[in-house]
């Protein structure tokens, strides 16, 4: 017996030195000049799949190389990875040099420290702060701090609506308020039609409207400092109203309370559905074969009035950031390539690719990003997008709550009653499922 | 091999059979060794790798799961702080959010592990049974039975997604629309119907194992029991009550251990079914865990919740062959 | 377990032990008759909805179910490769399913044979041991794992971490503790008698192990080492972590093509057929040994 208890104490032993040095992690120092050769760039799914992505910037890069002699490797991360490996990279510190983020997680993504910092220095060193559009910068970090990405890609949601069938209902324009759009809608809902597609179990989107229904209700999700307050009055007729389109309006199928995976927009595209509120829907519509002057596109409806700030704001800072990973052994050439996929060259062919908005603004005035589409989108940038909450629970606050709606659709569309109650309640619980710092 | 060789033509006529260490004391010291040793040398690879993957992992995790691991920390594990035992008081506390969610999701587990290794086993004994006998068409049928098994995980699932589709799906297509069954199509991936849709797919992809391991034990039953029980007038059916399930006994002792251990740690079915946040009603687990350390980052409390459930499989793992084995002897293992 | 070595069963070709001399009452034979035909439909069902959907245009797919295709098409077929890059996930999951049921089965041969042929010392405690990691949440280790990984790395210059290496690594020790437990109850059923035969004759102790009993528990080791690929061919959850662009396998590729901004069914069933025929067709061919050894192996 005696070996095996010398055994098992080597067997712990081993254990907890390992231990010991896992708990080095990440720790390394802050990156260093080491390999001045390389690069990893990890870019985010922005096109209609990651084959096409690599396609996209595939020559882009090899721009970059040329004039740099820095070998770039590429991986397009699918979105359903990207938090995860961010995460694993950030707890291992053997991460990609320079990466896409959602700008939503840029706060999150800040508190763990793994992320350069965009002090001044850095800034100057791509060309300045002022380049970018100020209302864009608001979705890089918490406020007070330096940011820990800067922005890529811009986008806000529009209601993009389909011009035929709103013409066989005898509507003859755009809603502007929700109660056009619910009138509308009604209109639209018969014969296997309906008014409006969501995507109920993506928590993401579910987010994102639900934070604009906030605003309406001139609500937030978090306190002045930081905590998590989702059961106010505000925000709780904001998510009721949300899923009301469903539950009570009935001018969205219930089927979309299963959808996750863009299916509203094919669904636009078949001419199901008369309406959505997307993005920027332009290359997805065409690659499903709807072309441009089959549909509108408008703002997002507002509660009265015309978009604007405060209560009449309508749609998120939407778009994508790109940030050196702190840990990077090439942060010269890191820095570098940002300022490359930065510079208004670059930024007008990739945005044009992607058919989003450069946040740059000597990109954006450029006349390809002129199109009635874009026209709309670049004005809600500018004038009614508030920045979804920068705090640190950022990414804590998209589950909790993005799941507690998709709840609510499994409710509406199985038939059960949505009540002031019953959302208060699915918001307390996902209230106390946040951290309690 | 040539030392080997060389040993044991030294130690002339050894015998390997349960060589008790009282039996091989003699002088050749040497050989003594070697043959002692040998049995560690074999093991030493399968137990390098255990404790590599698995045994050093888990005691990091237990370690883990005493420290608040948030996303503030995880970049250097070394500042986060030890957190005693909040972890886990965060996760026992039923009446708060965390807690109950966790007991929610416990039950919700348990129910569906005992109702799918059930009717794994239920399906998988019949089948096996009423196949026991030859008849035409019987390989066919065996090899057709045993490709849900074989199929993986994320093909098969995947399928069952695109068949539960509330508006496109087959099954509200068969239901609904050609049966009646129903009075408006169903909702299957989201809601409370989750939970019986989780339970059909792990109930279709796990059966074949059940009915593999019955087979198997059926051709050990030996035939002279089944001639003795016909010549004493004993039925089909009583032969089946008297024979066949008690000789299978040993058997389904392993088999269900097996089943549940899998059924109570899968990951991959409800994931690719339902994705990274299960509906309430099929909220398993170990995608709560996964949820609880991925999505919210708090590798603690996640680490805090697998390690109580490690403990629960290990109490219930031991009661388990406690009960069973009592009166058979286990031999080994 | 005992191993009371009695016959040296050619386990793979006994046929069905003959019940009963009487024929069956037709209560059994109709219940039979009902219920495998039940039973073949709800196993039929989704293989079938498989192989249609993967021969439908993209119309059929993305609308009302329709049990008849309105079209075939092998379109699917083609577009796959480049919707995805399916061929090179698939060489890495062939390379990683391969070389971890290799190593599994090798090590599992090892530990069975010490466990079966030798009495020692923590002999009990060892098997325990090996049976119990089969308890363990994969969530719990996930994430230290993939630690110890990066630091092994960081220390020795040896990528575990996002290589097929650490992939395989990992997987092995997934299908191991069955795989000697099984191996264990089969090597029992191998008579001592052939060993002690073999070591008169002047084999080594693995000497004996490869000439006789390794030869007399091939349906044992092929058994092993299906369930062992199957294992590795189908994981998620490590996958998902432990993988990248390069080196991602197939469970976890096919994600791909559901990500998309259409959800292209007819693709997804297509690609889940191509990457399942390997796996069934192999085992639908070894399928005779594998219920020989588990008949002689784990069911003992």
């Amino acid at each position: 017996m005696r070996r095996i208890r010398a055994a098992a104490a080597g067997a712990v032993t081993i254990s907890l030195l390992t231990a010991a040095t896992a708990c080095g992690g990440g720790s390394s120092s802050g990156g260093s000049n080491a390999s001045p050769k390389t690069l990893t760039y990890w870019a985010s799914n922005q096109g209609a799949s990651i084959e096409i992505d690599k396609k996209v910037l595939g020559p882009e890069i090899a721009k970059f190389e040329k004039d740099t002699g820095i070998k770039v490797k590429l991986e397009v991360v699918p979105w359903t990875d990207l938090l995860n490996r961010i995460l694993t990279a950030t707890t291992s510190g053997q991460g990609p040099d320079v990466l896409n983020i959602g700008n939503s997680w840029s706060a999150s993504l800040q508190a763990t420290g793994a992320l350069l910092p965009w002090d001044a220095k850095n800034f100057a060193k791509i060309g300045g702060k002022d380049r970018f559009v100020d209302s864009v910068l608001g979705s890089t970090g918490a406020e007070g701090k330096d940011p820990a990405a800067v922005p890529l890609y811009s986008m806000s949601y529009a209601l993009y609506y389909n011009k035929k069938m709103f013409a066989d209902a005898g509507i003859a324009g755009p809603p502007a308020t929700w109660d056009e759009l619910i009138a509308d809608g009604k209109k639209l809902s018969k014969g296997g039609k309906w008014g409006l597609g969501a995507e109920g179990s993506n928590p993401a989107e579910n987010i994102h409207h639900a934070f604009v229904f906030a605003k309406q209700h001139g609500a937030d999700f978090f306190t002045a400092d930081g905590k998590a307050d989702f059961t106010s009055d505000g925000v709780v007729s904001a998510v009721k109203q949300y899923v009301d389109l469903m539950a009570k309006d009935k001018i969205i199928a219930p089927g979309n309370a299963e959808y996750a995976q863009n299916q509203s927009v094919s669904d636009f595209a078949k001419g199901k559905n008369a309406m959505l509120l997307w993005q920027s829907a332009v290359a997805n519509l065409k690659s499903q074969g709807m072309s441009e002057d089959a549909y509108g596109i408008a703002p997002v409806p507002v509660q009265s009035g015309a978009p604007g700030t405060g209560t009449n704001v309508n749609s998120m800072v939407a778009g994508i950031n790109v940030a050196v990973f702190k840990n990077s052994k090439n942060l010269d050439g890191a820095t570098k390539f940002v300022k490359f996929l930065t510079s208004d060259a670059e930024q007008k062919i990739l945005n044009e690719a992607y058919t989003t908005i450069p946040p740059i603004k000597t990109a954006q005035t450029d006349t390809a990003f002129n199109s009635p589409s874009n026209a709309v989108i670049k004005d809600t940038l500018a004038k009614s997008a508030a920045s979804l909450p920068q705090v640190a629970d950022e990414s804590q606050f998209e589950t909790a709550v993005g799941t507690a709606i998709k709840g609510l659709f499994a409710d509406a569309a199985g038939g059960r009653a949505v009540t002031t109650a019953s959302v208060k309640a699915a918001l307390e619980k996902a209230q106390q499922q946040m951290p309690k710092k | 091999m040539t030392t080997t060789t060389a040993a044991s033509a030294e130690s002339g006529e050894r015998t390997v059979r349960k060589s008790s260490p009282g039996a091989a004391r003699g002088p050749r010291r040497t050989g003594r060794i070697k043959r002692i040793g040998l049995p560690y040398l074999l093991l030493l690879p399968a137990l390098v790798l255990e404790l590599l993957v698995h045994l050093v992992p888990m005691v990091i995790g237990i370690v883990m799961s005493f420290k608040e691991l948030t996303q503030f920390y995880i970049r250097d594990w070394g500042t986060a702080p030890w957190a005693g035992f909040d972890n886990y008081s965060v996760s026992v506390h039923f009446d708060e959010p965390v807690g109950e969610a966790l007991l929610h999701s416990f039950f919700v587990t348990i129910a569906f592990t005992l109702l799918s290794v059930g009717l794994c086993w239920l399906i998988g004994t019949a089948a096996a049974i009423y196949m026991q006998d030859n008849f035409v068409g019987r390989g066919v049928l065996r090899a057709l039975f045993l490709v849900p098994y074989a199929l993986p995980v994320y093909a098969a699932v995947i399928t069952w997604v695109f068949m539960f589709q509330h508006d496109n799906g087959l099954v509200n297509h068969v239901l609904h629309d050609q049966l009646h069954l129903t009075d408006k199509p169903s909702f299957w991936l989201i809601g409370d119907n989750s939970f019986y849709a989780l339970l059909v797919v792990s109930v279709w992809k796990g059966w074949p194992f059940a009915f593999l391991i019955v087979m198997a034990g059926l051709q050990n039953i030996p035939g002279e029991l089944y001639e003795a029980a016909a010549l004493d007038g004993a039925g089909v059916w009583q032969q089946l009550r008297r024979i066949t399930l008690p000789s299978l006994r040993p058997v389904n002792q392993v088999l269900v251990l097996v089943l549940f251990l899998w059924t109570f740690n899968d990951f991959n079915t409800p994931f690719v079914l339902f994705g990274r946040t299960a509906p309430d009603a099929a909220d398993l687990i170990s995608v709560h865990i996964y949820q609880a350390s991925f999505v919210t980052w708090n590798f603690g409390t996640g680490s805090a919740m697998s390690v109580l459930l490690l403990l629960f499989l290990l109490v219930v793992t031991g009661a388990y062959l406690l009960l069973t084995s009592r009166g058979r002897k286990t031999a080994d293992v | 377990m005992s191993s009371t070595s009695t016959t040296i069963r050619s386990a793979g070709a006994r046929s069905a032990t003959p019940r009963s001399p009487m024929a069956p009452p037709r209560s059994f034979l109709w219940s039979r008759r009902i219920f495998l035909t039940l039973l073949t439909g709800f196993v039929l069902v989704p293989v079938y909805v498989m192989v249609s959907s993967s021969l439908k245009p993209l119309a059929d797919v993305s609308g009302k179910f329709r049990w008849v295709p309105s079209g075939l098409t092998l379109r699917p077929y083609i577009d796959i490769w480049s919707t995805v890059p399916l061929a090179r996930y698939f060489v890495n999951s062939l390379i990683v399913a391969g070389a971890a049921t290799a190593c599994s089965v090798v090590i599992a041969v090892f530990s069975a044979y010490a466990v079966s042929r030798y009495n020692f010392r923590g002999k009990r405690v060892f098997t325990v041991t090996v049976l119990s990691t089969q308890m363990f949440p994969g969530i719990l280790f996930l994430l230290p794992l993939f630690l110890i990984y990066v630091n092994i790395g960081n220390a020795t210059g040896i990528a575990l971490f996002g290589s097929r290496g650490g992939l395989i690594l990992t997987y092995l020790t997934f299908s191991l503790p069955f795989s000697i437990w099984m191996l264990i109850g089969y090597f029992d059923s191998v008579p001592r008698d052939l060993d002690e035969a073999a070591l008169v004759d002047g084999c080594g102790p693995l000497g004996a192990l490869f000439r006789v009993v390794v030869p007399a528990a091939i349906p044992g080791i092929v058994a092993v080492a299906v369930y062992a690929f199957m294992t590795a061919w189908g994981e998620v959850l490590f996958a998902s972590v432990m993988t990248n662009d390069a080196t991602r396998t197939l469970a976890v590729g096919l994600q791909g093509y559901s990500t998309l901004n259409d959800v292209y069914w007819n693709q997804i069933m297509a690609a889940s057929l191509v990457v399942s025929v390997p796996v069934v067709a192999g085992f639908l061919l070894l399928q005779r040994y594998l219920v020989a050894g588990l008949t002689a192996g784990a069911v003992k």
